[in-house]
Protein backbone atom coordinates (compact mmCIF):
# COMPACT_ATOMS: atom_id res chain seq x y z
CA UNK A 1 0.00 0.00 0.00
CA UNK A 2 3.05 2.05 0.90
CA UNK A 3 4.48 2.27 -2.53
CA UNK A 4 0.93 3.09 -4.39
CA UNK A 5 0.75 5.76 -1.84
CA UNK A 6 4.36 6.78 -3.50
CA UNK A 7 3.02 6.74 -6.53
CA UNK A 8 0.15 8.79 -5.91
CA UNK A 9 2.56 11.43 -4.27
CA UNK A 10 4.81 11.29 -7.35
CA UNK A 11 1.81 11.81 -10.10
CA UNK A 12 0.59 14.87 -8.28
CA UNK A 13 4.56 16.27 -8.21
CA UNK A 14 4.42 15.14 -11.77
CA UNK A 15 0.68 16.94 -12.34
CA UNK A 16 1.71 20.29 -11.19
CA UNK A 17 5.39 20.47 -12.59
CA UNK A 18 3.94 19.52 -15.94
CA UNK A 19 0.96 22.05 -15.63
CA UNK A 20 3.74 24.78 -14.65
CA UNK A 21 5.72 24.32 -17.03
CA UNK A 22 2.91 24.80 -19.74
CA UNK A 23 1.81 27.14 -18.18
CA UNK A 24 5.09 29.19 -17.85
CA UNK A 25 5.38 28.39 -21.76
CA UNK A 26 1.90 30.19 -22.67
CA UNK A 27 2.92 33.05 -20.48
CA UNK A 28 6.51 33.70 -22.11
CA UNK A 29 4.91 32.94 -25.75
CA UNK A 30 4.89 35.85 -28.23
CA UNK A 31 1.26 37.53 -28.20
CA UNK A 32 -1.23 38.98 -26.50
CA UNK A 33 -4.26 36.57 -25.17
CA UNK A 34 -6.57 39.56 -25.09
CA UNK A 35 -5.76 41.24 -28.17
CA UNK A 36 -6.41 37.32 -29.35
CA UNK A 37 -9.41 37.07 -27.90
CA UNK A 38 -10.99 40.63 -29.24
CA UNK A 39 -9.43 39.69 -32.91
CA UNK A 40 -11.48 36.18 -32.74
CA UNK A 41 -14.45 37.87 -31.94
CA UNK A 42 -14.24 40.88 -34.72
CA UNK A 43 -14.76 43.67 -32.56
CA UNK A 44 -12.76 46.87 -33.02
CA UNK A 45 -9.60 46.51 -31.19
CA UNK A 46 -9.14 49.60 -29.01
CA UNK A 47 -6.11 50.03 -25.80
CA UNK A 48 -9.21 50.60 -23.81
CA UNK A 49 -10.67 47.13 -24.95
CA UNK A 50 -8.00 45.15 -24.37
CA UNK A 51 -7.30 46.43 -21.01
CA UNK A 52 -11.03 45.42 -20.15
CA UNK A 53 -10.58 42.52 -21.65
CA UNK A 54 -6.89 41.50 -19.82
CA UNK A 55 -8.81 42.68 -16.43
CA UNK A 56 -11.65 40.29 -16.97
CA UNK A 57 -9.07 37.38 -18.35
CA UNK A 58 -7.43 38.23 -14.82
CA UNK A 59 -4.17 38.65 -17.18
CA UNK A 60 -3.14 42.01 -15.73
CA UNK A 61 -2.68 39.72 -12.21
CA UNK A 62 0.92 38.69 -11.31
CA UNK A 63 2.33 35.15 -13.04
CA UNK A 64 1.31 33.07 -9.61
CA UNK A 65 -2.13 34.45 -8.64
CA UNK A 66 -2.80 33.70 -12.48
CA UNK A 67 -1.15 29.89 -12.13
CA UNK A 68 -3.00 29.45 -9.08
CA UNK A 69 -6.41 30.77 -9.79
CA UNK A 70 -6.00 28.00 -13.38
CA UNK A 71 -5.12 24.91 -10.69
CA UNK A 72 -8.05 25.95 -8.59
CA UNK A 73 -10.55 26.42 -11.03
CA UNK A 74 -9.07 23.09 -13.07
CA UNK A 75 -9.59 21.19 -9.61
CA UNK A 76 -13.65 21.92 -10.12
CA UNK A 77 -13.50 20.55 -13.34
CA UNK A 78 -13.32 24.57 -14.77
CA UNK A 79 -10.14 24.85 -17.27
CA UNK A 80 -11.34 28.36 -19.01
CA UNK A 81 -12.83 29.47 -22.19
CA UNK A 82 -11.20 28.39 -25.28
CA UNK A 83 -10.59 31.50 -27.31
CA UNK A 84 -10.77 30.04 -30.91
CA UNK A 85 -13.95 27.98 -30.17
CA UNK A 86 -16.09 30.21 -27.75
CA UNK A 87 -16.56 26.89 -26.06
CA UNK A 88 -15.32 25.85 -22.11
CA UNK A 89 -12.39 24.10 -22.69
CA UNK A 90 -13.32 20.72 -21.17
CA UNK A 91 -16.26 20.42 -23.72
CA UNK A 92 -13.02 20.88 -26.48
CA UNK A 93 -11.45 17.72 -24.86
CA UNK A 94 -14.19 15.65 -24.42
CA UNK A 95 -15.27 16.02 -27.88
CA UNK A 96 -12.11 15.36 -29.33
CA UNK A 97 -11.72 12.25 -27.09
CA UNK A 98 -14.46 10.39 -28.00
CA UNK A 99 -12.80 9.81 -31.51
CA UNK A 100 -9.07 9.42 -30.19
CA UNK A 101 -11.00 7.10 -27.70
CA UNK A 102 -12.34 5.10 -30.59
CA UNK A 103 -8.80 5.50 -32.50
CA UNK A 104 -7.01 4.18 -29.59
CA UNK A 105 -9.20 0.95 -29.18
CA UNK A 106 -9.28 -0.18 -32.92
CA UNK A 107 -5.43 0.37 -33.08
CA UNK A 108 -4.46 -1.85 -30.17
CA UNK A 109 -7.36 -4.44 -31.57
CA UNK A 110 -5.25 -4.44 -34.81
CA UNK A 111 -1.45 -4.60 -32.91
CA UNK A 112 -2.82 -7.74 -30.84
CA UNK A 113 -4.07 -9.29 -34.39
CA UNK A 114 -0.45 -8.81 -35.73
CA UNK A 115 1.98 -9.08 -33.22
CA UNK A 116 0.73 -12.40 -30.88
CA UNK A 117 0.14 -14.74 -34.39
CA UNK A 118 3.81 -13.14 -36.10
CA UNK A 119 5.66 -13.08 -32.84
CA UNK A 120 4.76 -16.48 -31.71
CA UNK A 121 4.92 -17.73 -35.43
CA UNK A 122 8.77 -16.19 -35.51
CA UNK A 123 9.74 -17.97 -32.53
CA UNK A 124 7.96 -21.37 -32.81
CA UNK A 125 10.71 -21.37 -36.00
CA UNK A 126 13.72 -19.50 -34.73
CA UNK A 127 16.65 -18.73 -36.66
CA UNK A 128 13.88 -20.27 -39.90
CA UNK A 129 12.59 -18.56 -42.45
CA UNK A 130 9.55 -16.91 -40.95
CA UNK A 131 11.51 -15.95 -38.18
CA UNK A 132 14.23 -13.77 -40.77
CA UNK A 133 10.59 -12.70 -42.65
CA UNK A 134 9.12 -10.92 -39.26
CA UNK A 135 12.24 -9.68 -37.86
CA UNK A 136 13.15 -8.11 -41.32
CA UNK A 137 9.80 -6.52 -41.63
CA UNK A 138 9.79 -5.25 -37.63
CA UNK A 139 13.04 -3.63 -38.92
CA UNK A 140 11.53 -2.27 -41.49
CA UNK A 141 8.71 -0.60 -39.65
CA UNK A 142 10.81 0.81 -37.01
CA UNK A 143 12.68 2.81 -39.22
CA UNK A 144 9.95 3.96 -41.22
CA UNK A 145 8.30 8.08 -40.23
CA UNK A 146 4.81 6.51 -39.35
CA UNK A 147 3.26 9.90 -40.77
CA UNK A 148 4.92 8.77 -44.23
CA UNK A 149 3.53 5.15 -43.73
CA UNK A 150 0.31 6.67 -43.51
CA UNK A 151 0.60 8.50 -46.22
CA UNK A 152 1.04 5.97 -48.52
CA UNK A 153 -2.08 3.93 -47.34
CA UNK A 154 -3.97 7.08 -47.74
CA UNK A 155 -2.70 7.20 -51.02
CA UNK A 156 -3.31 3.75 -52.14
CA UNK A 157 -6.04 2.64 -50.20
CA UNK A 158 -8.02 6.05 -50.19
CA UNK A 159 -7.05 7.30 -53.85
CA UNK A 160 -6.15 4.73 -55.82
CA UNK A 161 -8.39 1.73 -54.53
CA UNK A 162 -10.98 4.24 -53.59
CA UNK A 163 -11.37 1.56 -50.33
CA UNK A 164 -11.64 4.33 -47.32
CA UNK A 165 -12.28 7.74 -46.98
CA UNK A 166 -9.69 9.69 -47.60
CA UNK A 167 -10.42 12.53 -45.04
CA UNK A 168 -13.21 11.84 -42.05
CA UNK A 169 -14.33 14.56 -40.30
CA UNK A 170 -16.38 13.19 -38.21
CA UNK A 171 -16.03 9.86 -36.24
CA UNK A 172 -17.04 7.21 -38.91
CA UNK A 173 -16.06 3.19 -39.03
CA UNK A 174 -14.52 3.27 -42.30
CA UNK A 175 -12.69 6.59 -41.57
CA UNK A 176 -11.09 4.69 -38.49
CA UNK A 177 -9.44 1.67 -40.32
CA UNK A 178 -7.02 3.51 -42.06
CA UNK A 179 -5.49 5.31 -39.19
CA UNK A 180 -5.49 2.91 -36.71
CA UNK A 181 -3.32 0.54 -39.29
CA UNK A 182 -0.93 2.78 -39.87
CA UNK A 183 -0.74 3.24 -35.82
CA UNK A 184 -0.60 -0.70 -35.60
CA UNK A 185 1.45 -1.34 -38.00
CA UNK A 186 4.20 1.28 -36.36
CA UNK A 187 3.54 -0.59 -32.73
CA UNK A 188 3.71 -3.77 -33.89
CA UNK A 189 7.22 -3.72 -34.69
CA UNK A 190 7.73 -3.12 -31.44
CA UNK A 191 5.51 -5.91 -30.09
CA UNK A 192 6.36 -8.69 -32.31
CA UNK A 193 9.82 -8.33 -31.16
CA UNK A 194 8.74 -8.23 -27.32
CA UNK A 195 6.18 -11.68 -27.78
CA UNK A 196 8.89 -13.41 -29.63
CA UNK A 197 11.14 -12.55 -26.87
CA UNK A 198 9.00 -13.55 -24.46
CA UNK A 199 7.76 -16.50 -26.35
CA UNK A 200 11.32 -18.60 -26.50
CA UNK A 201 12.45 -17.52 -22.60
CA UNK A 202 9.50 -19.08 -22.00
CA UNK A 203 10.27 -22.21 -24.51
CA UNK A 204 13.79 -22.68 -23.15
CA UNK A 205 12.04 -23.12 -19.68
CA UNK A 206 12.19 -25.91 -17.85
CA UNK A 207 8.17 -26.73 -17.84
CA UNK A 208 8.77 -26.89 -21.34
CA UNK A 209 10.99 -29.71 -21.26
CA UNK A 210 9.31 -31.65 -19.14
CA UNK A 211 6.36 -31.25 -20.42
CA UNK A 212 8.03 -32.66 -23.75
CA UNK A 213 8.97 -35.50 -21.81
CA UNK A 214 5.55 -36.28 -20.61
CA UNK A 215 4.39 -36.69 -24.54
CA UNK A 216 2.51 -33.72 -24.41
CA UNK A 217 1.97 -32.37 -28.07
CA UNK A 218 3.90 -28.99 -28.99
CA UNK A 219 0.51 -27.31 -29.97
CA UNK A 220 -0.84 -28.13 -26.08
CA UNK A 221 2.57 -26.69 -24.65
CA UNK A 222 2.04 -23.60 -26.56
CA UNK A 223 -1.81 -22.91 -26.08
CA UNK A 224 -2.20 -24.16 -22.30
CA UNK A 225 1.52 -23.07 -20.56
CA UNK A 226 3.59 -20.46 -22.91
CA UNK A 227 0.83 -18.67 -24.18
CA UNK A 228 -0.86 -17.74 -20.43
CA UNK A 229 2.68 -17.23 -18.96
CA UNK A 230 3.73 -15.05 -22.01
CA UNK A 231 1.01 -12.71 -21.43
CA UNK A 232 2.21 -10.32 -18.40
CA UNK A 233 5.38 -8.70 -19.85
CA UNK A 234 3.09 -7.65 -22.56
CA UNK A 235 0.70 -6.21 -20.33
CA UNK A 236 3.14 -3.34 -19.52
CA UNK A 237 3.99 -2.93 -23.21
CA UNK A 238 0.32 -2.33 -23.61
CA UNK A 239 -0.55 0.00 -20.99
CA UNK A 240 2.53 2.09 -21.98
CA UNK A 241 0.94 2.55 -25.65
CA UNK A 242 -2.57 3.06 -24.46
CA UNK A 243 -0.72 6.33 -22.55
CA UNK A 244 1.31 7.22 -25.98
CA UNK A 245 -2.17 6.20 -28.48
CA UNK A 246 -4.14 8.74 -26.10
CA UNK A 247 -1.74 11.13 -26.15
CA UNK A 248 0.86 11.22 -28.80
CA UNK A 249 -1.09 10.48 -32.06
CA UNK A 250 -1.80 14.19 -33.11
CA UNK A 251 0.74 13.41 -36.58
CA UNK A 252 -1.59 10.36 -37.09
CA UNK A 253 -4.93 12.41 -36.57
CA UNK A 254 -3.89 15.33 -39.00
CA UNK A 255 -2.76 12.86 -42.01
CA UNK A 256 -6.43 11.30 -42.08
CA UNK A 257 -7.63 14.50 -40.54
CA UNK A 258 -9.52 12.55 -37.88
CA UNK A 259 -11.57 14.31 -35.46
CA UNK A 260 -9.16 13.34 -32.52
CA UNK A 261 -7.62 14.93 -29.53
CA UNK A 262 -4.36 15.38 -31.18
CA UNK A 263 -6.16 16.96 -33.88
CA UNK A 264 -7.77 19.73 -31.57
CA UNK A 265 -4.47 20.20 -29.60
CA UNK A 266 -2.22 20.85 -32.92
CA UNK A 267 -5.05 23.34 -33.88
CA UNK A 268 -5.03 24.66 -30.56
CA UNK A 269 -1.40 25.43 -31.06
CA UNK A 270 -1.38 26.87 -34.29
CA UNK A 271 -3.88 29.45 -32.86
CA UNK A 272 -2.19 30.43 -30.25
CA UNK A 273 -5.24 28.79 -27.85
CA UNK A 274 -3.65 29.23 -24.46
CA UNK A 275 -6.44 27.82 -22.19
CA UNK A 276 -7.07 24.63 -24.74
CA UNK A 277 -3.14 23.61 -24.56
CA UNK A 278 -3.27 24.09 -21.33
CA UNK A 279 -6.10 22.21 -20.83
CA UNK A 280 -5.00 19.70 -23.33
CA UNK A 281 -1.21 18.75 -21.69
CA UNK A 282 -3.14 18.71 -18.35
CA UNK A 283 -5.53 16.26 -19.18
CA UNK A 284 -2.88 14.36 -21.44
CA UNK A 285 -1.03 13.77 -17.88
CA UNK A 286 -3.87 12.56 -16.07
CA UNK A 287 -4.63 10.33 -18.66
CA UNK A 288 -1.43 8.77 -18.83
CA UNK A 289 -0.75 8.60 -15.84
CA UNK A 290 -3.52 6.97 -14.51
CA UNK A 291 -3.08 4.03 -17.22
CA UNK A 292 0.34 3.65 -15.82
CA UNK A 293 -1.44 3.09 -11.93
CA UNK A 294 -3.80 0.95 -13.73
CA UNK A 295 -1.21 -1.03 -15.67
CA UNK A 296 0.80 -1.25 -11.97
CA UNK A 297 -2.25 -2.71 -10.32
CA UNK A 298 -3.40 -4.77 -12.88
CA UNK A 299 0.38 -6.49 -12.48
CA UNK A 300 0.73 -6.62 -9.12
CA UNK A 301 -2.71 -8.69 -9.10
CA UNK A 302 -1.94 -11.20 -12.13
CA UNK A 303 1.23 -11.99 -10.73
CA UNK A 304 1.32 -14.78 -8.12
CA UNK A 305 4.40 -13.76 -6.54
CA UNK A 306 3.39 -10.14 -5.88
CA UNK A 307 0.01 -11.33 -4.94
CA UNK A 308 1.36 -14.04 -2.52
CA UNK A 309 3.62 -11.36 -1.33
CA UNK A 310 0.83 -8.56 -0.23
CA UNK A 311 -1.33 -11.24 1.45
CA UNK A 312 1.63 -13.05 3.36
CA UNK B 1 47.44 -0.66 -40.84
CA UNK B 2 47.52 -4.53 -39.70
CA UNK B 3 45.31 -3.79 -36.91
CA UNK B 4 43.06 -1.67 -38.78
CA UNK B 5 42.35 -4.96 -41.22
CA UNK B 6 42.05 -6.98 -38.30
CA UNK B 7 39.04 -4.90 -36.92
CA UNK B 8 37.42 -4.66 -40.25
CA UNK B 9 37.48 -8.14 -40.68
CA UNK B 10 36.35 -8.58 -37.67
CA UNK B 11 33.48 -6.34 -37.71
CA UNK B 12 32.67 -6.49 -41.49
CA UNK B 13 29.06 -5.16 -41.14
CA UNK B 14 29.62 -2.46 -38.67
CA UNK B 15 32.42 -1.55 -41.20
CA UNK B 16 30.16 -1.93 -44.17
CA UNK B 17 27.25 0.17 -41.78
CA UNK B 18 30.22 2.70 -40.79
CA UNK B 19 30.53 3.46 -44.85
CA UNK B 20 27.29 3.74 -45.67
CA UNK B 21 26.70 6.56 -42.82
CA UNK B 22 29.96 8.03 -43.90
CA UNK B 23 28.33 8.49 -47.34
CA UNK B 24 25.53 9.72 -46.04
CA UNK B 25 27.59 12.74 -44.06
CA UNK B 26 29.20 13.52 -47.00
CA UNK B 27 26.16 13.87 -49.21
CA UNK B 28 25.35 16.35 -46.25
CA UNK B 29 28.76 17.93 -46.37
CA UNK B 30 28.86 18.92 -50.04
CA UNK B 31 25.11 19.09 -50.62
CA UNK B 32 25.63 22.43 -52.24
CA UNK B 33 28.01 20.75 -54.42
CA UNK B 34 25.89 17.68 -55.40
CA UNK B 35 22.31 19.24 -56.27
CA UNK B 36 21.44 19.05 -60.01
CA UNK B 37 19.62 22.42 -59.78
CA UNK B 38 19.02 25.38 -57.26
CA UNK B 39 16.83 23.79 -54.37
CA UNK B 40 15.74 27.05 -53.54
CA UNK B 41 15.47 28.52 -56.92
CA UNK B 42 11.87 28.00 -58.13
CA UNK B 43 10.55 28.58 -61.67
CA UNK B 44 6.74 29.43 -62.42
CA UNK B 45 7.36 27.62 -65.51
CA UNK B 46 8.10 24.19 -64.16
CA UNK B 47 5.49 23.50 -61.61
CA UNK B 48 4.78 20.41 -60.04
CA UNK B 49 6.23 18.64 -63.13
CA UNK B 50 6.23 14.56 -62.97
CA UNK B 51 9.73 12.65 -62.33
CA UNK B 52 11.47 13.29 -66.34
CA UNK B 53 15.17 13.37 -67.24
CA UNK B 54 15.19 16.50 -66.75
CA UNK B 55 13.55 16.24 -62.98
CA UNK B 56 14.59 12.79 -62.31
CA UNK B 57 12.53 13.80 -59.13
CA UNK B 58 9.80 15.78 -60.14
CA UNK B 59 9.20 19.39 -59.33
CA UNK B 60 7.07 21.19 -56.20
CA UNK B 61 4.65 23.53 -56.35
CA UNK B 62 7.03 26.31 -56.95
CA UNK B 63 8.62 24.41 -59.39
CA UNK B 64 11.74 23.49 -57.54
CA UNK B 65 13.66 20.69 -58.40
CA UNK B 66 12.46 17.34 -55.50
CA UNK B 67 15.93 15.70 -56.13
CA UNK B 68 18.08 18.78 -55.10
CA UNK B 69 15.62 19.89 -52.27
CA UNK B 70 16.24 16.05 -50.83
CA UNK B 71 20.13 15.96 -51.06
CA UNK B 72 20.06 19.83 -49.10
CA UNK B 73 17.25 18.61 -47.08
CA UNK B 74 20.51 15.52 -46.03
CA UNK B 75 22.45 18.78 -44.80
CA UNK B 76 19.35 20.23 -42.57
CA UNK B 77 18.16 17.12 -41.28
CA UNK B 78 21.60 15.41 -40.38
CA UNK B 79 22.87 18.90 -38.66
CA UNK B 80 19.66 19.18 -36.54
CA UNK B 81 19.45 15.45 -35.72
CA UNK B 82 23.50 15.33 -34.70
CA UNK B 83 22.94 19.05 -33.00
CA UNK B 84 20.09 17.13 -30.87
CA UNK B 85 21.83 13.79 -29.76
CA UNK B 86 24.97 15.33 -29.00
CA UNK B 87 23.00 18.13 -26.66
CA UNK B 88 21.09 15.32 -24.61
CA UNK B 89 24.36 13.46 -24.22
CA UNK B 90 25.71 16.74 -22.94
CA UNK B 91 22.93 17.59 -20.63
CA UNK B 92 22.38 13.41 -19.93
CA UNK B 93 26.39 13.89 -18.72
CA UNK B 94 25.75 17.41 -16.46
CA UNK B 95 23.05 16.29 -14.70
CA UNK B 96 23.98 12.06 -14.72
CA UNK B 97 27.24 13.00 -12.85
CA UNK B 98 26.25 15.88 -10.38
CA UNK B 99 23.47 13.73 -9.21
CA UNK B 100 25.29 10.11 -9.24
CA UNK B 101 28.52 12.11 -7.95
CA UNK B 102 27.47 14.38 -5.44
CA UNK B 103 23.89 12.82 -4.45
CA UNK B 104 22.61 14.93 -1.73
CA UNK B 105 19.62 17.53 -2.04
CA UNK B 106 21.23 18.21 -5.74
CA UNK B 107 20.34 14.18 -6.78
CA UNK B 108 16.77 14.32 -5.21
CA UNK B 109 16.10 17.52 -6.99
CA UNK B 110 17.59 16.62 -10.20
CA UNK B 111 16.16 12.91 -10.35
CA UNK B 112 12.61 14.72 -9.41
CA UNK B 113 12.57 16.18 -12.36
CA UNK B 114 13.97 13.81 -14.75
CA UNK B 115 10.93 11.51 -13.34
CA UNK B 116 8.26 14.00 -14.42
CA UNK B 117 9.61 14.26 -17.41
CA UNK B 118 9.38 10.29 -18.06
CA UNK B 119 6.15 10.12 -16.42
CA UNK B 120 4.84 12.25 -19.65
CA UNK B 121 4.29 11.18 -22.86
CA UNK B 122 7.08 13.23 -24.28
CA UNK B 123 5.98 14.14 -27.98
CA UNK B 124 2.98 15.79 -26.26
CA UNK B 125 5.15 18.30 -24.32
CA UNK B 126 7.35 18.48 -27.55
CA UNK B 127 4.84 20.09 -30.08
CA UNK B 128 3.43 21.93 -26.71
CA UNK B 129 6.67 23.98 -26.33
CA UNK B 130 7.53 23.98 -29.92
CA UNK B 131 4.59 25.57 -31.37
CA UNK B 132 3.76 27.76 -28.59
CA UNK B 133 8.06 28.81 -29.05
CA UNK B 134 7.18 29.28 -32.86
CA UNK B 135 8.05 26.98 -35.23
CA UNK B 136 12.23 27.25 -36.21
CA UNK B 137 15.30 24.37 -36.50
CA UNK B 138 16.42 26.24 -32.90
CA UNK B 139 13.14 25.72 -30.80
CA UNK B 140 12.43 22.16 -32.30
CA UNK B 141 16.01 20.98 -31.13
CA UNK B 142 15.40 23.05 -27.91
CA UNK B 143 11.63 21.22 -27.77
CA UNK B 144 12.91 17.75 -27.81
CA UNK B 145 15.88 18.40 -25.50
CA UNK B 146 13.46 19.18 -23.05
CA UNK B 147 11.57 16.02 -23.69
CA UNK B 148 14.35 14.13 -24.05
CA UNK B 149 17.13 14.63 -21.89
CA UNK B 150 15.68 13.03 -18.56
CA UNK B 151 16.30 9.03 -20.12
CA UNK B 152 20.56 10.51 -20.52
CA UNK B 153 20.82 11.63 -17.30
CA UNK B 154 18.97 8.55 -15.69
CA UNK B 155 21.21 6.59 -17.22
CA UNK B 156 24.62 8.53 -16.68
CA UNK B 157 23.43 8.61 -13.06
CA UNK B 158 23.24 5.10 -12.89
CA UNK B 159 26.80 4.17 -14.14
CA UNK B 160 28.56 6.90 -11.55
CA UNK B 161 26.86 5.48 -9.18
CA UNK B 162 27.80 1.80 -9.79
CA UNK B 163 31.36 3.32 -10.64
CA UNK B 164 31.40 5.68 -7.71
CA UNK B 165 32.50 2.63 -5.21
CA UNK B 166 35.05 1.32 -7.26
CA UNK B 167 38.78 1.05 -5.72
CA UNK B 168 40.27 2.96 -8.63
CA UNK B 169 38.03 6.10 -7.54
CA UNK B 170 38.55 5.48 -3.82
CA UNK B 171 41.96 4.88 -4.03
CA UNK B 172 42.35 8.60 -6.38
CA UNK B 173 39.94 10.29 -3.51
CA UNK B 174 42.50 8.65 -0.77
CA UNK B 175 44.94 10.18 -2.84
CA UNK B 176 43.70 13.77 -2.80
CA UNK B 177 43.00 13.69 -6.49
CA UNK B 178 40.85 16.86 -7.68
CA UNK B 179 37.51 15.86 -8.02
CA UNK B 180 37.64 17.34 -11.41
CA UNK B 181 40.47 15.25 -12.16
CA UNK B 182 38.60 12.22 -11.04
CA UNK B 183 35.80 13.16 -12.74
CA UNK B 184 37.78 14.54 -16.15
CA UNK B 185 40.33 11.37 -16.29
CA UNK B 186 38.35 8.26 -14.54
CA UNK B 187 34.89 9.02 -14.21
CA UNK B 188 33.68 9.98 -18.13
CA UNK B 189 36.01 7.74 -20.09
CA UNK B 190 34.30 4.67 -18.37
CA UNK B 191 31.18 5.66 -18.70
CA UNK B 192 31.25 7.54 -22.29
CA UNK B 193 30.95 4.32 -24.32
CA UNK B 194 27.56 3.54 -22.95
CA UNK B 195 26.13 7.19 -23.76
CA UNK B 196 27.86 7.37 -27.21
CA UNK B 197 26.33 4.31 -27.96
CA UNK B 198 22.87 5.27 -26.40
CA UNK B 199 23.08 8.56 -28.54
CA UNK B 200 23.77 6.19 -31.77
CA UNK B 201 20.87 4.28 -31.34
CA UNK B 202 18.60 7.33 -30.96
CA UNK B 203 20.15 9.09 -34.26
CA UNK B 204 17.02 7.61 -36.41
CA UNK B 205 14.52 8.49 -33.31
CA UNK B 206 15.38 11.41 -32.91
CA UNK B 207 15.47 12.28 -36.82
CA UNK B 208 11.88 10.89 -36.91
CA UNK B 209 10.97 12.94 -33.98
CA UNK B 210 12.44 16.02 -35.85
CA UNK B 211 10.66 15.44 -39.13
CA UNK B 212 7.23 14.53 -37.67
CA UNK B 213 7.41 18.27 -35.71
CA UNK B 214 8.42 19.62 -39.44
CA UNK B 215 5.64 18.00 -41.08
CA UNK B 216 2.74 19.21 -38.06
CA UNK B 217 4.61 22.86 -39.04
CA UNK B 218 6.30 23.24 -35.79
CA UNK B 219 10.00 22.69 -36.96
CA UNK B 220 11.51 23.97 -40.09
CA UNK B 221 10.06 27.04 -41.91
CA UNK B 222 8.99 27.13 -45.87
CA UNK B 223 11.40 27.61 -47.71
CA UNK B 224 14.28 25.66 -45.63
CA UNK B 225 14.49 22.00 -47.52
CA UNK B 226 13.60 20.08 -44.66
CA UNK B 227 12.28 16.46 -45.61
CA UNK B 228 9.46 16.31 -42.55
CA UNK B 229 8.49 19.97 -44.24
CA UNK B 230 8.44 18.75 -47.69
CA UNK B 231 6.43 15.76 -46.79
CA UNK B 232 3.52 18.24 -45.43
CA UNK B 233 4.30 21.05 -48.41
CA UNK B 234 3.70 17.45 -50.40
CA UNK B 235 0.57 16.04 -48.18
CA UNK B 236 -1.35 19.07 -50.60
CA UNK B 237 -0.89 17.48 -53.78
CA UNK B 238 -1.18 13.85 -52.97
CA UNK B 239 -3.76 13.58 -55.70
CA UNK B 240 -2.19 15.61 -58.32
CA UNK B 241 1.61 15.21 -57.24
CA UNK B 242 2.21 11.84 -55.55
CA UNK B 243 6.26 12.21 -56.03
CA UNK B 244 6.51 15.20 -53.48
CA UNK B 245 5.48 12.73 -50.78
CA UNK B 246 6.82 9.79 -51.55
CA UNK B 247 10.71 10.90 -52.24
CA UNK B 248 11.33 12.64 -49.09
CA UNK B 249 9.34 9.51 -47.16
CA UNK B 250 11.73 7.47 -48.93
CA UNK B 251 14.97 9.39 -48.08
CA UNK B 252 14.03 9.68 -43.98
CA UNK B 253 13.28 5.96 -44.09
CA UNK B 254 16.73 5.02 -45.90
CA UNK B 255 18.72 7.47 -43.80
CA UNK B 256 16.80 6.22 -40.24
CA UNK B 257 17.43 2.98 -41.30
CA UNK B 258 20.95 2.70 -42.01
CA UNK B 259 21.97 4.77 -38.83
CA UNK B 260 19.25 2.47 -36.89
CA UNK B 261 21.50 -0.53 -38.49
CA UNK B 262 24.49 1.45 -37.95
CA UNK B 263 23.79 2.12 -34.25
CA UNK B 264 23.07 -1.22 -33.53
CA UNK B 265 26.32 -3.07 -34.80
CA UNK B 266 27.98 -0.01 -32.92
CA UNK B 267 27.08 -1.43 -29.47
CA UNK B 268 27.51 -4.74 -30.38
CA UNK B 269 31.48 -3.69 -31.19
CA UNK B 270 31.81 -1.55 -28.32
CA UNK B 271 29.73 -3.43 -25.83
CA UNK B 272 30.17 -7.28 -26.72
CA UNK B 273 28.49 -8.28 -23.19
CA UNK B 274 25.29 -7.71 -24.77
CA UNK B 275 23.92 -10.83 -26.57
Amino acid sequence: MKRFGNRLLQMLVTLIGVSFLTFCLTYIAPGDPAMMVLEAGDTIVSEEMIEKTRHEMGLDKPFLVQYVNWVGGAIHGDMGISYSAKKPVTEKLAEGFAGTLLLAGVTIAFVLLISLPLGIWSAVRQNEWPDYLVRFCSFIGVSMPNFWLGLILLYVFGLKLGLFPIASSTVTAKGVVLPALTLAIYQSTKYVRQVRTVVLDELHQDYVVGARARGLSEQAILWKHVLPNAVLPLITLLGMSIGWLLGGVAVIEIVFSWPGIGNTAVRAIMMRDYPLIEGFVLWIAIVYMFINFLVDLSYAYLDPKLRKGEAG
Amino acid sequence: MEKKMEFIRQHRLFTFYTVLVLLIVLVALFAPYLTPQDPMEGNMKNVLQTPSSEHLLGTDKLGRDTLSRIIAGTQVSLFMTICLVVLLAVVGLLVGIASGYFGGKVEMVLMRFADMMLAFPGVVLAIAIAGILGGSVVNTILALLVVGWAKYARLVRSLVIKLRHNDFILAAQVNGTRTRDILWRHVLPNILPMVVITGAMDIGTMMMEIAGLSFLGFGAQPPTPEWGLMLNEGRQYIQTAPWLMIYPGLAIFIVVAIFNLWGDSLRDVLDPRQE
